[in-house]
């Protein structure tokens, strides 16, 4: 166990700055950072940027800087623009959603819901500009979009508590407001009204794939740092090129639990189970409160539930 | 037949913690081992007990079957088997199981020359399960404030725990072990769509390198942990998920009483801004 675990870099090899593979003409040129962060490099990679910023993301970045300028300063006012207090009370500070009367109002009054929709509309292009930044940043450097297609997994569950099942129901009131505490009690009082969200079959797949998702992580985190010594993380060439770091890591699992995965489908198995916690839970949120009120009896009636 | 056209050569002797050369088989794909036996024994035990108090209850619908602990009223004595008994015996025998099973893959970590990372990680997953249903009831002095084994009782149990301690969602360490829980999946789409768009770029492309990875990480967000850190990092946000969780729910009840809504007070009436 005197043995070097993998665990932290400890001597530093520090080459030339990284500038990227090239980017396509027609692109904006990347900004120039160039730093280096020694504690950054005890873990991971110790070059900081460049970063792409592009049209996408400069207009993202303005859009949800407008959106938490909106949020904090309504809760600023909140307190009656009290420095100190607003520092102390900002976890119950909130920017709740239009008042129940105002229905789907495309602007009802400021101070009673219309910061809320003005906000989430900033917010909500800020995310999207993002996602599409995602996607032209993978396809300028000739990659899948793999990692955009996750993105829009996350954005689902995002417009469904936000913006599709408020539709649904006929009202903005139904959203979850901006605040630390507000959003928990939003969560809390979801799961009170509509009779136990444990008995959702949507929350529970989603919770499945949330612990599975940490469950895989930790197995595929921990298995290619077991393998670290024979260049297990250097994956793609695994992947093309299978050596022995990857038959060391298939071999424990299969002699572990009779079954394993490949280098490559691994990713495929972590992919498919961190998209799927946010797709099943936007199902079992948008089916709450329009198709099923009470989850309690709806279990009941389908037998899995009892008095 | 169980085979992998490469793995004869892996399948060496030695390595073993415990019975030498005893043990040191394959069965099928299975590595046995002293800890394979042992793992066997408690899992079967542990199940057929199972069987037996659902034998004894008044349902075989598996959402319903649930192996109650005992009354708070035995406290931390032994109780009659159908009065929670099997509860306590089923405990010991996941407990058994579970520890048989990482010790096993120690062994078999010895046997890869890998490191012993998977049962470590494993190692903080038992962790967790035993602080539910033997550090915290012994804590409170009663086995009965373990979490009955049933799919539809254990979520009543997380359920009306929760409640108990007026609102879960302001337990601090519960907000910390959920941050962490949403993180690591964060973490594992970007980290698994990453590997799958270098791999598969679609098309006559050729296959991607890390440096393709590297670009694409810190073109989008200004920093790329690489193709090392990734893995540390997933392996450190997934363990502090566990970790986080038993904290959360072992400092209710034994170190904390009242409801969490309230116990924000503190930081409220902090003078500087009361």
């Amino acid at each position: 166990m005197a043995d070097y675990q993998n665990i932290l870099t400890q001597v530093q090899v520090r080459g030339h700055y990284d500038p990227g593979v090239e980017l396509p003409a027609g692109d904006w040129s990347r900004d120039h950072i160039k730093k280096f962060s020694h504690f950054l490099g005890r873990i991971g990679d110790a070059q900081i940027g460049p970063v792409y910023l592009g049209f996408t993301g400069v207009a993202s970045l303005l859009c949800g800087i407008t959106a938490i300028e909106i949020i904090g300063l309504n809760m600023w006012a909140s307190v009656g623009w009290d420095p100190l207090k607003f520092i102390g009370l900002l976890p119950w500070l909130s920017l709740d959603a239009p008042l129940p009367e105002h229905g789907l109002s495309v602007l009802p009054p400021l101070d009673e819901g219309g910061w809320w929709l003005i906000a989430g509309f900033f917010l909500t292009a800020s995310i999207i500009l993002w996602w599409i930044r995602s996607y032209r940043r993978a396809i300028q450097l000739k990659m899948g979009t793999h990692v955009c297609w996750a993105f829009a997994a996350a954005i689902w569950l995002y417009l469904v508590v936000g913006f599709i099942r408020p539709i649904m129901m006929g009202s903005w009131s139904e959203a979850v407001p901006f605040g630390i505490f507000s959003h928990l009690d939003w969560t809390n009082n979801f799961s009170l009204i509509y009779g136990n969200l444990f008995y959702n079959p949507f929350h529970m797949l989603s919770i499945v794939f949330l612990y599975g998702s940490v469950l895989l992580f930790a197995m595929h985190g921990a298995t290619i740092l077991a393998v670290g010594r024979y260049g297990g993380e250097r994956e793609i060439e695994q992947i093309v090129d299978r050596g022995t770091a990857s038959e060391r890591a298939a071999l424990f699992w299969r002699w572990t639990m009779g079954f394993n995965a490949s280098m490559e489908s691994i990713h495929r198995w972590a992919w498919w189970f961190a998209i799927l916690c946010p797709i099943t839970g936007g199902i079992g949120i948008l089916l709450t409160g329009t198709v099923v009120d009470n989850w309690f009896l709806w279990g009941a009636e389908n037998g899995f539930a009892r008095f | 037949m169980a085979l992998l056209s490469f793995e004869r050569k892996y399948r060496v002797r030695g390595g073993t913690l415990i019975g030498g050369d005893l043990f040191d088989f394959w069965v099928g794909p299975f590595y046995v081992g002293f800890f394979g036996v042992t793992t066997l024994f408690f899992a079967t035990l542990g199940t057929a007990l199972i069987f037996y108090g659902a034998a004894l209850g008044d349902t075989w619908n598996p959402w319903l079957i649930s192996i109650d602990p005992p009354d708070i009223s035995y406290g931390l004595a032994l109780a009659p088997l159908k009065e929670g008994g099997l509860w306590q015996i089923i405990t010991i025998c996941a407990t058994g199981a579970f520890v048989s099973w990482a010790l096993r893959e120690v062994e078999i970590c010895r046997k890869l020359g890998i490191g012993y990372h998977v049962p470590i990680a494993f190692g903080v997953a038992i962790f967790a399960y035993v602080t539910l249903v033997i550090i915290r009831p012994f804590l409170m002095g009663a086995w009965g404030h373990g979490f009955p084994y049933g799919i539809m009782t254990h979520l009543d149990w997380v359920s009306n725990v929760g409640y108990q301690y007026g609102n879960f969602h302001y337990n601090p360490a519960h907000m910390v072990a959920i941050t962490f829980f949403f993180t690591t999946t964060l973490a594992l789409a970007l980290h698994g769509g990453a590997i799958l768009s270098a791999t598969n770029p679609g098309g006559d492309e050729e296959v991607k390198t890390p440096e393709h990875e590297n670009t694409f990480f810190r073109d989008f967000m200004g920093y790329s942990i690489g193709t090392l850190g990734i893995h540390r990092l997933g392996l450190f946000l997934a363990l502090n998920a566990g970790f986080w969780s038993a904290v959360c729910i072992v400092i209710s009840g034994p170190f904390y009483e009242g409801s969490w809504i309230e116990w924000w007070n503190w930081w409220r009436n902090i003078p500087i801004w009361n």
